[in-house]
């Protein structure tokens, strides 16, 4: 594959296209899942999921715990390589680049795959430096071009207001909401293509979990978006495509394996869904 | 039992039985004896050291070189030795030490059975008594491949590797108990590896990396033994004045006097301690407030 070159940093969306590859790829197709497989040791903890993410789209991702999720989650920006013993099979191409291949750096990958935690974890600095730090790693240091992108990205995440007078007053003094929309702000202050959110509204009260709902609805044209939610009813509210893992305890002896059981449009799972389980979970039979 | 039958208090007081309760005070008043015991001892040694160095406590003790005559004996060259060696082995295992810890605990990997024997013999090494080290220092630094000599520099190396287990340990501490939260967090945003932790693993430990260095660098003020081995029980009547110079420290001229046939030069040592103490003391405290900016900063 000597025509596909390694793209320079820039923090503007490439359009990267590998000379030879499948032309029929569409361009609103920004992550291709194909017969991922995730290896913890020898135990098998996903078996063969297949999935597109569509630009632009809020994709959500709700089964029972234990499913893997969040595990298939973290593989779209390579933190499972922090995991010792964590191994992955199949591929995931990202606008064409295989995400686990030698052209794709782990490093680079998250620069344009942002994530935000379950819990929130704000930097024990100030709320302008925890904006500000992705920026600084991605090489810019000029104090102007900073103050401009702390400014633009706490606005998106819907904070400025409430922080503009506190910019250098340490960010542990917000409270829970405002830190998880702080840890937002942050993650798109470096400009990401695509946001992974890993249940970001578990930890908070009603109210500011419905400031973030908004919020993903506000950013979803700009960041495609991926949530992981036990919350059914988020899941239905907010999001455009959703996908339904469960575990199985299959004939090739795995212990509770995640599957992926059903992906389709939101709207079509809710009424519709096309598999017993999907429809058992839905309903509440099991949880 | 319904709410009728039950029982209702008719008051809050204690039901806690007399018994119980004086054994409870006993224990309390044996746990404020105990360090009662530590303090008083402590307070004894000081206010008798003071009383009896008090009459040499002027600022000749400074001016003044190490003499034969007790009138005119002076701490000037111990001070800057001790200043000297003290100062080059805390500056030289502060990063020696921080920079094994970082790779012990960030990159090295665990399961390995050479990093585990590492991990231990660092740990064993800080029990060892220190005239081994000055047994090692005299073998490879002062004599054998090294050939320093009794100079300022054989006795700075021999400290720094005398400390360097305790500044270890304390680095390793205070990194493994920054929260892998703060990584991920960090990480996540596209940092590398060397970003993550010197930008928010590093300064967050700082305030255990502090602690530790205090220690140890207290530490090194005190020890005699591995530097009687290195040549420092010398009379030495100037200054340091590099790293091939001759020196003497603190700890070992306040032995010299306090061993000294003549009771006048008694005083002398005492007043000596009240000097030691007085640094260190300064040293303690300016690390301890620069330790807590950091963590005010963070909080």
């Amino acid at each position: 594959m000597s025509d596909m070159t390694v793209t320079p940093v820039t923090t503007t969306r490439p359009e990267v296209r590998a000379a030879g590859e499948r032309a029929a790829a569409p361009a609103d197709v920004v992550l291709d899942v194909d017969a991922l497989s995730v290896y913890y040791g020898s135990f098998r903890a996903v078996r063969e999921v297949e999935l597109d993410i569509h630009r632009g789209e809020i994709t959500a991702f709700i089964g029972p715990s234990g499913c893997g999720k969040s595990t298939v989650l973290r593989c779209f920006n390579r933190m499972n390589d922090l995991i010792p013993g964590a191994r992955v099979e199949g591929t995931i191409r990202y606008h064409g680049i295989d995400l686990y291949g030698p052209q794709a750096d782990a490093v680079e990958v998250r620069r344009r795959v942002g994530m935000v935690f379950q819990k929130p974890n704000p930097f024990p600095k100030s709320v302008f430096e925890n904006v500000a730090f992705g920026p600084r790693v991605n090489g810019t240091r000029q104090r102007a071009e900073l103050d401009e992108i702390v400014e633009r990205s706490l606005r998106r995440a819907a904070l400025w207001d409430e922080v503009k007078d506190r910019l250098k007053a340490s960010a542990s003094g917000l409270s829970g909401g405002q830190q998880q929309r702080l840890c937002i702000a942050r993650a798109i202050a470096v400009d990401p293509e695509i946001l992974l959110m890993d249940e970001p509204c578990s930890a908070l009260d009603p109210i500011a979990t419905t400031r973030i709902e908004d919020l993903m609805q506000e950013i979803k044209a700009e960041y495609t978006i991926i949530i992981v939610t036990h919350n059914m009813q988020q899941a239905a509210r907010v999001s455009d495509r959703t996908a339904f893992f469960t575990t199985e305890v299959n004939a090739e002896g795995d212990r509770r394996t995640g599957v992926l059981v059903e992906y389709d449009r939101t709207e079509r799972i809710y009424s519709n869904p096309r598999d017993a389980r999907t429809e058992n979970y839905i309903t509440g039979r099991f949880g | 039992m319904s709410a009728a039958s039950r029982v209702v208090a008719a008051s809050l007081a204690s039901s806690v039985p007399a018994r119980r309760r004086v054994r409870d005070a006993l224990f309390g008043a044996a746990l404020v004896a105990s360090i009662l015991v530590a303090l008083v001892t402590l307070g004894a040694l000081l206010v008798d050291t003071f009383l009896q160095g008090r009459p040499r406590l002027n600022g000749q003790l400074l001016q003044n070189m190490p003499s034969a005559r007790p009138a005119r004996a002076g701490l000037q060259s111990a001070i800057l030795g001790s200043l000297w060696v003290v100062g080059l082995a805390g500056g030289l295992s502060l990063p020696l030490g921080v920079g094994s810890a970082v790779y012990l605990e960030e990159f090295a990997p665990r399961d390995r059975w050479y990093i585990r024997l590492i991990e231990l013999n660092i740990q064993n090494l800080a029990g060892v008594p220190s005239v081994v080290f000055g047994i090692l220092g005299l073998a490879f630094v002062a004599r054998g491949p090294l050939g320093w000599g009794f100079t300022v520099g054989s006795a700075a190396l021999v400290l720094t590797i005398l400390v360097l287990p305790t500044v270890i340990v304390a680095s390793r501490e205070a990194i493994r108990a920054v929260p892998p939260s703060l990584r991920d967090g960090a990480l996540a945003l596209g940092a590398t590896r060397w970003q993550t932790i010197w930008r928010q693993v590093l300064p967050a430990a700082v305030p255990g990396i502090a602690t530790g260095s205090i220690l140890s660098v207290s530490r090194a003020l005190g020890e005699s033994a591995p530097l009687l081995l290195l040549g420092a029980l010398t009379f030495v009547t100037f200054n340091p004045d590099g790293l091939d110079s001759g020196y003497t420290v603190l700890p070992l001229l306040i032995f010299k006097y306090a061993s000294d046939a003549k009771a006048e030069f008694h005083v002398v040592a005492a007043a000596a301690i009240i000097v030691l103490l007085a640094i260190l003391l300064t040293m303690n405290t300016t690390a301890i407030l620069v330790r807590n900016h950091f963590q005010k900063r963070r909080a």
